[in-house]
């Protein structure tokens, strides 16, 4: 065990709203940036949104039409595995609902994946029924580049390395197939509240 | 994000494989190019670190804490000289 | 015991702070007594890890900005507004404290009297710390390798190791100094930012091929190892350590 620093504290505040914050998590007020990689640059007139994989019906959206769906302004709290907890952030985007009414699928699990190469895993029930967006404003700007823009995964209810920045499309699959951090170690779900971290948590 | 390099990681090396690191010589995977770990581009601020090819950005190598136990992958990644 | 090969595993040392001094209102150096220190190589940094009551640890590395034959360990530690160990090392820490680290660590970014000249330095902002390691080594070594410092920071105050270095401490060694945001009226060196021409001026030219090291912040530190490349310097001879944000 190391000996104390004095006075070291760090910057974490104290827990006002134990309720909110699952074990292990600190809250703070900053809003980290974390990256496996370089912030991609894909010009607007290049993006596009792909549902595809075990689909009946695979779409795709340019950016304009994108912003033409019909959009949420979600308020949620987020959980970054490296335990730090961010209260009431403000989201605009697409509910995943939106995007899959037309998918026609009963594939029980997806992958999200993102320009970059990055990709995260996730059951399907974890992002129906207005639990998941594909946001595209945070505060009411625009989504910087650097917190996943122009439009990144949101999924509050998991750790947020599961809200995929950057991303490009979801493809449905028969199995569950560990992504990115999933591969290295963490845990294929990813639930804060029971503290799934890594595999076998 | 700015990336820094193997520098920045150089300790967790030294703890994983008992000795410096950062002069020894790797080949990348994806591209086959050799480059010295400390020229890798490391990104420290994830939840793991992640040290891509410098040649093609690629992932060579990923350290991830899992529960106390430092796991380090090199699987994209031979090393040239004997680590 | 010294000058030993075996390659040895680095464990957690403590150091007790000596003194703190004030290098300019951002940036303190930090010297450290730390009983059986084995040595370092000028250009090597140190990690350090804090620890709160409640167990929670935050690890940060720092260049040793003192030379091998200096008395005490000195770290020199620039204040990050929204850091989570900066502010603690500059605001908290006292002499008589014990500070958690280990180290040497390093062989890379390392410059030592038998390697020779021509040396350049260039650094931005505290990039400049592993410099005054290898400038003291290469006093204390009296060494003969002609050496420049090229060293970019915003303004006079902004200036690590101001003195030492406006004064000539380092006999023999060619300072040159660039000011980014603001400079004195009469300001003899470098105004705005190092870039391709002010570089060419201060390098050597390849066929001399100069040992080059820059330090300071990635984008910083990547144009000036661009711009030297495209020049002809040889690649293999550029040695860059890329520092998180700094004030350049």
């Amino acid at each position: 065990m190391s000996p104390i620093s004095r006075g070291f504290v760090g910057r974490r505040q104290p827990v006002e709203a134990s309720s909110r914050v699952p074990s292990g998590q600190y809250v703070t007020r900053d809003f980290p940036v974390l990256s496996a990689g370089p912030t991609p640059h894909t010009p607007l007139d290049e993006w596009s949104f792909t549902i595809s994989g075990q689909v009946g019906e695979p779409a795709s959206w340019t950016w304009e039409e994108f912003l033409a769906l019909p959009s949420e302004t979600p308020t949620v709290d987020i959980h970054c595995v490296t335990k730090w907890t961010k209260l009431d952030t403000t989201w605009k985007g697409v509910s995943v609902d939106t995007l899959l009414e037309a998918a026609n699928t009963e594939a029980p699990y997806l992958t999200a994946w993102s320009d970059g190469g990055y990709t995260t895993n996730l059951a399907l029930e974890d992002v129906t029924d207005g639990k998941a967006w594909v946001a595209y404003e945070f505060g009411g700007e625009p989504l910087d580049s650097e917190h996943g823009g122009p439009a990144r995964l949101l999924v509050p209810r998991l750790y947020f390395w599961k809200s995929a920045k950057w991303v490009r499309g979801l493809t449905l699959t028969p199995d569950d197939e560990p992504g990115f951090w999933e591969t290295y170690g963490y845990h294929n779900h990813g639930d804060p509240w029971l503290e799934q971290r890594y595999q076998g948590d | 994000m700015d990336a820094l390099d193997g520098n920045a990681i150089a300790g967790a090396l030294v703890d994983h494989f008992g000795h410096e690191m950062t002069m020894a010589e790797m080949r990348c995977s994806h591209c086959e190019s050799t480059s010295l770990m400390a020229e890798l581009r490391v990104y420290t601020k994830a939840p793991g670190v992640v040290a891509r090819c410098p040649a093609c950005d690629e992932v060579v190598m990923v350290i991830v804490d899992v529960r106390g136990v430092e796991r380090v992958d090199m699987s994209h990644m031979e090393m040239v000289t004997p680590a | 015991m010294a000058g030993t090969a075996l390659p040895r595993r680095l464990s957690w040392q403590l150091g007790r702070v000596v003194e703190v001094v004030d290098e300019t209102p951002q940036t303190k150096s930090i010297v450290l007594d730390v009983p059986g220190w084995q040595g370092h190589r000028a250009g090597q940094h140190v990690d350090v890890r804090l620890t709160a009551e409640d167990g929670y640890q935050a690890e940060r590395s720092y260049s040793i900005s003192s030379a091998p034959e200096d008395p005490h360990v000195v770290l020199t530690v620039e204040r990050l507004d929204d850091g989570e160990v900066s502010p603690y090392l500059t605001d908290v820490l006292m002499p008589g404290d014990e500070l958690e680290l280990r180290g040497p660590i390093g062989g890379y970014f390392v410059w030592e009297e038998p390697l020779g000249g021509p040396l350049l330095l260039i650094a931005g902002g505290s990039g400049v710390a592993p410099f005054r390691a290898i400038l003291r080594h290469w006093s204390a070594a009296h060494s003969s390798a002609p050496t420049r410092l090229l060293y970019s920071s915003r303004s006079l105050a902004d200036l690590i190791y101001r003195r030492e270095l406006l004064d000539g401490v380092y006999h023999g060694v060619e300072v040159r100094i660039a000011l980014t945001r603001e400079w004195p009226d009469d300001w003899q060196g470098h105004r705005g930012r190092i870039g391709d021409e002010l570089l060419q001026q201060v390098a050597w030219v390849p066929s001399e091929h100069p040992l080059v090291y820059i330090c300071g912040p990635t984008g910083f530190v990547e144009a000036a190892a661009q711009s030297l490349v495209a020049e002809g310097h040889d690649p293999r001879r550029v040695r860059t350590e890329r520092f998180g944000p700094t004030g350049t």
